[in-house]
């Protein structure tokens, strides 16, 4: 079992299966296929990411550095909040950018019991020690516990 | 986060319930990122990225309609990214059902929204606002809340105006305050580059292919890239600014860099020169070699690998209009030199509805029809964006079509060679 401890942006507390992603985690690329085409797991269509393409997204435990690409970023995340596709939890081992950004805050603005807690500033350690499958805690005050 | 007695209000409900979720929407944005302050934003007009009518967007359209009825509106006009739908593009039966029928059934309706919501022109949908014939195209040090990716990192590196990689929809909601979180790109530290990029390539690099590695490299980080003088000079011509405006696409695409910075070129750089640089950059070393390295490491996305192009897009971001002059000329010579009178695979160019209409006033426009080639003001990337495009074999000069589709990279020499020549 192993502790970290990070920034909360969105508060919350979740158990949930662990999905890793080394590289930038590119938004658009990874959810507007399973958004446009009713894929309620949201699969990752992301062929350039060897971690997640091809791995369901919705309810899971979203561990990466931080999102890459298209400013629709943050839009697309509000829209798989909006219609509970979204990770269970995103958690950041970078400070998170302002796309991801932009997208929790605007779900936890303007849209009504959504919860996707987001935990950021994890440090590269944290994106090391989780894997694939793991199972992970998110706590009130940012601690993130690997089981 | 400081907060003026008016913008305290506002965040207090004075001016109403949606207001407040607006002013409480940029407060929480800028605390995220240690904003001290939100600033005015200055610039004449806004530009938004969510230009098209996708079913799956329902929930921002139902956004957008509680600002529209809330009175929640800018008085800042906006440009909007390219239409999603142009009938001059080929498509087969089928595409043009789930194009029209499914995808973008809602175009009409959103396009009602972004009028009232204020859009400057019937035709301001393209991601190239900043072009001279578009004429969204800020002032250096003015402040923006733009998005788009591609727009973003030219408005900040080529026009030196300041503006953060804003989403979709919180572009909006800083037009409608007025103000917009001072973090980041909007301050001079945030301006600094962390990264020193050495071009050290025999040839000009592809603009695209140089924008994609550096992308990937430097991730959100700012670069100085340092070596690119003897191609580009130090002035910013038509050639050079259509040259940066695809090197920034690929660097935010395949990256999320929202400035650059090029020795002797940029107005920042040609200003401050090296005293841009923060302490302890880091060092990325670009020749040949790592190019050809980055361009092998893309995936093929294609069926069939050897399969023949089913169809070329050219221009994402959009075309300017020296690019759409030069390309003509390109395809011309190369038709000639191959024998062939016409493009042999169907061939798209896309520019914003504005330059299309200034070109078409040219001599070019009916010389670039006479080679087949298809000029228009769709996006490729909304084009493709369906299952129905992942069996066929579309290639581009676009390392942002790329990374967002199934869309195969060729450099411009192959795309011409293709083309004109033929040949898989």
């Amino acid at each position: 079992m192993k502790e970290f401890k990070g920034r909360v942006i969105a508060p919350g507390t979740v158990t949930a299966e662990a999905v890793v992603s080394h590289g930038g985690f590119n938004t658009l690329a990874s959810l507007q296929g399973a958004l446009q085409f009713g894929d309620k797991k949201a699969t990752c269509g992301d062929q350039n990411n060897p971690d997640l393409h091809g791995k369901e997204l919705a309810g899971k435990a979203l561990c990466l550095p931080m999102t890459i690409g298209s400013t629709t970023g943050g839009l697309v995340l509000y829209c798989a909040c909006a219609m509970e596709r979204q990770p269970a939890c995103m958690l950041f081992s970078k400070p998170i950018d302002s796309l991801a950004a932009a997208g929790s805050i605007l779900a936890s603005v303007w849209l009504e019991g959504i919860s996707m807690p987001v935990v950021d500033s994890l440090g590269d350690d944290f994106l090391e020690a989780v894997k694939h499958g793991d199972t992970v805690e998110v706590k009130e005050n940012g601690v993130v516990v690997i089981k | 986060m400081y907060l003026t007695p008016e913008q305290q209000a506002i965040l207090d409900g004075a001016k109403g319930e949606t207001m407040a979720k607006v002013m409480k929407t940029l407060v929480m944005y800028g605390e995220t990122f240690g904003a001290d302050k939100l600033v005015p934003v200055t610039s004449d007009y806004n530009h938004l990225v969510t230009s098209f009518g996708l079913k799956m967007m329902g929930p921002v359209f139902d956004l957008m309609q509680q600002l529209i009825d809330a009175g929640a509106v800018s008085s800042q006009k906006f440009s909007v990214d390219p239409r999603p739908v142009d009938k001059n593009v080929p498509a087969n039966f089928l595409q043009k059902l789930v194009f029209n029928k499914f995808m973008y059934s809602t175009q009409e309706s959103y396009e009602e929204q972004l009028k009232q919501l204020g859009l400057m022109d019937k035709d301001a949908f393209t991601c190239a606002c900043y072009l001279d014939q578009v004429g969204n195209k800020p002032k250096k040090g003015d402040i923006l809340s733009w998005a788009e990716s591609s727009a973003v990192v030219y408005a900040n590196s080529v026009l030196g105006a300041r503006c953060n990689r804003n989403s979709g929809i919180m572009d909006i909601m800083g037009s409608i305050a007025g103000y917009v979180p001072n973090f980041g790109l909007l301050t001079d530290e945030g301006r600094k580059a962390t990264w020193i990029v050495k071009v050290e390539c025999e040839n000009k690099p592809e603009a695209q292919l140089l924008g994609s590695a550096i992308g990937m490299k430097v991730m959100e980080d700012v670069p100085y890239v340092m070596g690119m003088e003897k191609w580009l000079g130090t002035e910013l011509n038509d050639e050079n600014c259509a040259y940066l405006k695809d090197f920034g696409a690929a660097t935010a695409s395949n990256g999320a860099v929202g400035l650059y910075h090029i020795a002797n070129l940029t107005p920042e750089a040609k200003e401050l020169g090296e005293a841009l640089i923060a302490e302890n950059a880091q060092v990325y070393v670009i020749d040949d070699a790592e190019l050809e390295r980055v361009k092998n490491n893309y995936p093929v996305m294609w069926k069939n690998p050897d399969a023949k192009p089913k169809l070329c897009f050219v221009g994402c971001p959009h075309m300017s209009m020296e690019q759409l002059k030069s390309w003509t000329v390109r395809v011309e010579e190369g038709l000639k030199a191959a024998g062939n009178k016409k493009v042999l695979i169907p061939t798209v160019f896309t520019t914003a509805p504005a330059v299309k209409a200034e070109f078409e006033k040219t001599e070019y426009a009916a010389r670039l029809k006479t080679t087949g080639v298809i000029l228009s003001y769709i996006c490729p990337l909304m084009y493709m964006n369906n299952p129905l495009c992942k069996s066929m074999s579309v290639m581009t000069s676009s390392n942002k079509l790329r990374t967002y589709t199934t869309a195969r990279y060729y450099t411009e020499d192959d795309i011409l060679a293709k083309i004109t020549k033929g040949g898989n």
